[in-house]
């Protein structure tokens, strides 16, 4: 895999870790529930904490955390499969999350646009692909209707300029 | 009638570059037929039995003269010189190249249209009664709101990639003829009151495999709130609706498996939320603007009664035949709202030629205000016509073949396309209607026979609306031959009912026997001036039972 960062092939400092294994020292992604088994045990660790949602758990139940959490993965079992689009709305538009917001699974080009809009700055994607493809599909529509996790200024705000 | 500005010509003609790509990507091998297949049904194109289909979007119903000139022009040009209007007020083209659509698309956005989510697991494209802005009965035009959830739907970040498709249908008017009940969600206006308008919200409704009249979830929603709440319907829905089974996808399953009372606390409480948060409030400039657009033409003061007309309605019977089914009240004295029959008998229904479609458009600049609309009944409609020059326009639509005096008679048939050309089909659609049609074909027998909606769909999917017609008709197969599966007593309006069914299939050559013998019943039981539905309401299921199936 490879990581897509504002649109170029940025090096992973996190490690994914299991439910099982100690943590290591540095960044961790955890799951959720290791997260709320250790969320009060890790006050004071010395490294950045994330966590890992699948597409069935909702970040509702971070929001009390989310000041500790620089890093929050949202999965796409199935890029079809679009449940962490809301999870990313809601984490940016609700929760205020400001930390990195991850894609991953199955996150192809033709939905880096979408992703974006709902509010992800990171991308797990193929180690083969072309980051500059980024790039380009996040300018192919450069206007929206809609407001949403990037808050970008919507077709409606520029018409009323 | 809505125009794009600098921004809506920016989004479409970026779509079509975008897609060009995805196109040329696809042809050169570098996106599999799985990955390319979500973005080409987000752009209307699905691959059929015999070659690629693409549906254009018709904004609730509403073209122009120009555009529908564009729409024979597609026709000829790219396709096999006509298209087929369908019950989502759309146009399909059966037989385009594959790497000639970003072709066709580039030629739809010149006249502002496109064929976004058309098609794929997103909002379609919004519906509308086909008499917005004209009817008589109407508290608010839903075109201005059409067109504003038109707009917040296309390309929507977050609800691309539903659990399953999702429709919306809007009515202005008590008299609902745009099918809300039988939507993902429907949208009825009501007044509070206090007398300001807004909007009854159903949501739930559907039919395919599992038919089901939607639960009014919200009695009264200020039209500030509109994009707001229904940001909350999908995303409850996004989370919630289930991906394990493509047939249990829909919000109906949602809706009943939750219950109605708690999906309307979930839907109330994401509200309130998202009312916080990133409001979607409907700004009052905004709306002002987009109904700007929809602003009555310039009618001249006419009186309420023509002698023009009076005079052609006694002079020539069958010009006083086409009156009485394909001409409607409409709110401006003077004026009438004109539905033009794509239903020739022993024709496909909804279909048209380009020669047809010219006709119409110069029909609808010379006489109504240059617009045209297509209905969910797949007919077209001209809503602007002076009553003085209906007599003309029955003589040139009559010269065309387009005079059929059918409306909302029982050769007035929805059908779908069924196995002659859809690869979900069970059974063929057309043939049956175009022998129902024959049969029927005599004119005063279907005016003695009144008002009778009669619906066939060529598969469970129902796209032919079957469970809703007065007389549904359902392909199914059996051992590998065709049957057909008759219901009766469904409804699609305002008093909206699934249509139970009747009894064992039919051959396909004994279904018009079948409805033969259903409307024989029910002449022999009317009473007074009822209208087929009401004499079945009135008596059962059980007299077309025993007739139908008595002898064996």
């Amino acid at each position: 895999m490879a990581l897509v960062k504002g649109g170029v092939l940025v090096d992973d400092d996190w490690t994914a870790v299991d439910d099982e294994t100690a943590l290591p020292d540095g960044p961790v992604i955890l799951s959720l529930k290791r997260w709320l088994d250790l969320r009060d045990t890790l006050v004071g660790r010395n490294g950045a904490l994330g966590v890992y949602l699948a597409a069935d758990e909702t970040p509702d139940v971070l929001a009390p955390d989310l000041s500790r959490l620089a890093l929050i993965c949202l999965e796409f079992p199935k890029f079809t499969d679009g449940r962490a689009y809301s999870h990313a709305r809601k984490l940016r538009e609700r929760h205020g999350f400001t930390g990195e917001l991850r894609a991953t699974g199955n996150v192809l080009r033709d939905q880096f646009q979408f992703m974006h809009r709902c509010g992800f700055d990171a991308y797990d994607v193929d180690a083969s692909s072309d980051p500059s493809a980024w790039l380009r599909a996040v300018a192919e529509i450069s206007v929206a209707y809609q407001a949403a996790g990037d808050r970008r200024a919507t077709i409606q705000d520029q018409r009323s300029v | 009638m809505y125009r794009y500005d600098e921004f809506d010509h920016t989004l479409v003609n970026e779509r079509v570059v975008q897609f060009r790509d995805q196109v040329r990507r696809r042809v050169a091998g570098d996106l599999t037929e799985d990955e390319f297949k979500p973005l080409r049904l987000m752009n209307g194109l699905y691959l059929q039995l015999h070659a690629y289909m693409l549906r254009v979007a018709i904004p609730y119903g509403v073209l122009s003269a120009d555009q529908m000139r564009r729409l024979a022009h597609v026709a000829r040009v790219y396709d096999k010189g006509y298209g087929h209007f369908t019950t989502r007020q759309n146009i399909q083209y059966n037989w385009p190249l594959l790497e000639e659509v970003p072709d066709i698309l580039d030629e739809l956005a010149q006249v502002e249209m496109h064929a976004i989510q058309t098609s794929g697991n997103c909002i379609r494209n919004v519906t509308a009664d086909q008499f917005a802005g004209v009817a008589a009965d109407e508290i608010d035009d839903p075109r201005v709101y059409a067109e504003i959830i038109r707009q917040w739907s296309t390309l929507h970040p977050e609800f691309s990639f539903l659990p399953r498709k999702f429709k919306i249908a809007i009515t202005g008017a008590p008299n609902d003829r745009a099918a809300v009940k039988v939507h993902d969600i429907g949208l009825r206006m009501v007044r509070n009151e206090a007398g300001e308008p807004g909007f009854e919200v159903i949501v739930g409704g559907g039919q395919g495999r599992t038919p089901m009249i939607g639960h009014v979830v919200r009695g009264f929603l200020p039209v500030p709130h509109l994009l707001t709440y229904l940001e909350a319907v999908l995303r409850v829905y996004n989370l919630l609706g289930r991906r394990d089974n493509l047939y249990k996808a829909r919000i109906k399953i949602l809706v009943h498996q939750t219950g109605v009372e708690e999906f309307t606390c979930l839907v109330e409480e994401e509200f309130e939320l998202m009312a916080r948060e990133t409001p979607q409030v409907l700004p009052g400039g905004e709306l002002a603007r987009i109904r700007a657009y929809f602003q009555p033409p310039a009618y001249r003061a006419l009186s309420p009664v023509s002698d023009v007309l009076a005079t052609a309605l006694g002079r020539d019977d069958g010009f006083a035949r086409w009156h009485q089914t394909s001409v409607a009240a409409h709110k401006q004295p003077g004026y009438a709202i004109v539905t033009i029959s794509l239903k020739p008998i022993g024709g496909v229904p909804g279909d048209a030629t380009a020669d047809e479609m010219g006709v119409v458009a110069d029909l609808a600049e010379r006489y109504s205000f240059s617009e045209i609309r297509v209905s969910h009944e797949q007919n077209l409609v001209l809503p602007d016509v002076a009553l003085d020059d209906l007599p003309q326009v029955w003589r040139e639509l009559e010269a065309a073949g387009l005079a059929t005096p059918n409306v909302g008679l029982v050769t007035d048939i929805i059908a779908c396309p069924g196995l002659d050309y859809c690869n979900l089909a069970n059974a063929r659609s057309i043939p049956i209607a175009q022998e129902i049609s024959h049969r029927f074909a005599d004119l005063d027998r279907q005016h003695d026979i009144g008002e009778l909606k009669l619906k066939i769909s060529g598969c469970i999917n129902a796209c032919g609306h079957h469970h809703v017609g007065h007389i549904g008709i359902l392909g199914v197969d059996k051992k590998g031959v065709e049957h057909y599966q008759v219901t009766l007593g469904g409804d699609a309006s305002e008093t909206a009912a699934v249509g139970d069914i009747v009894g064992p299939a039919f051959s396909g050559d004994a279904v018009s026997d079948a409805v033969e013998t259903v409307i024989g019943v029910y002449l022999g039981q009317r009473q007074a001036s009822e209208r087929f539905v009401d004499t079945y309401r009135r008596i059962g299921l059980k007299p077309f039972k025993e007739k139908l199936y008595g002898a064996r």
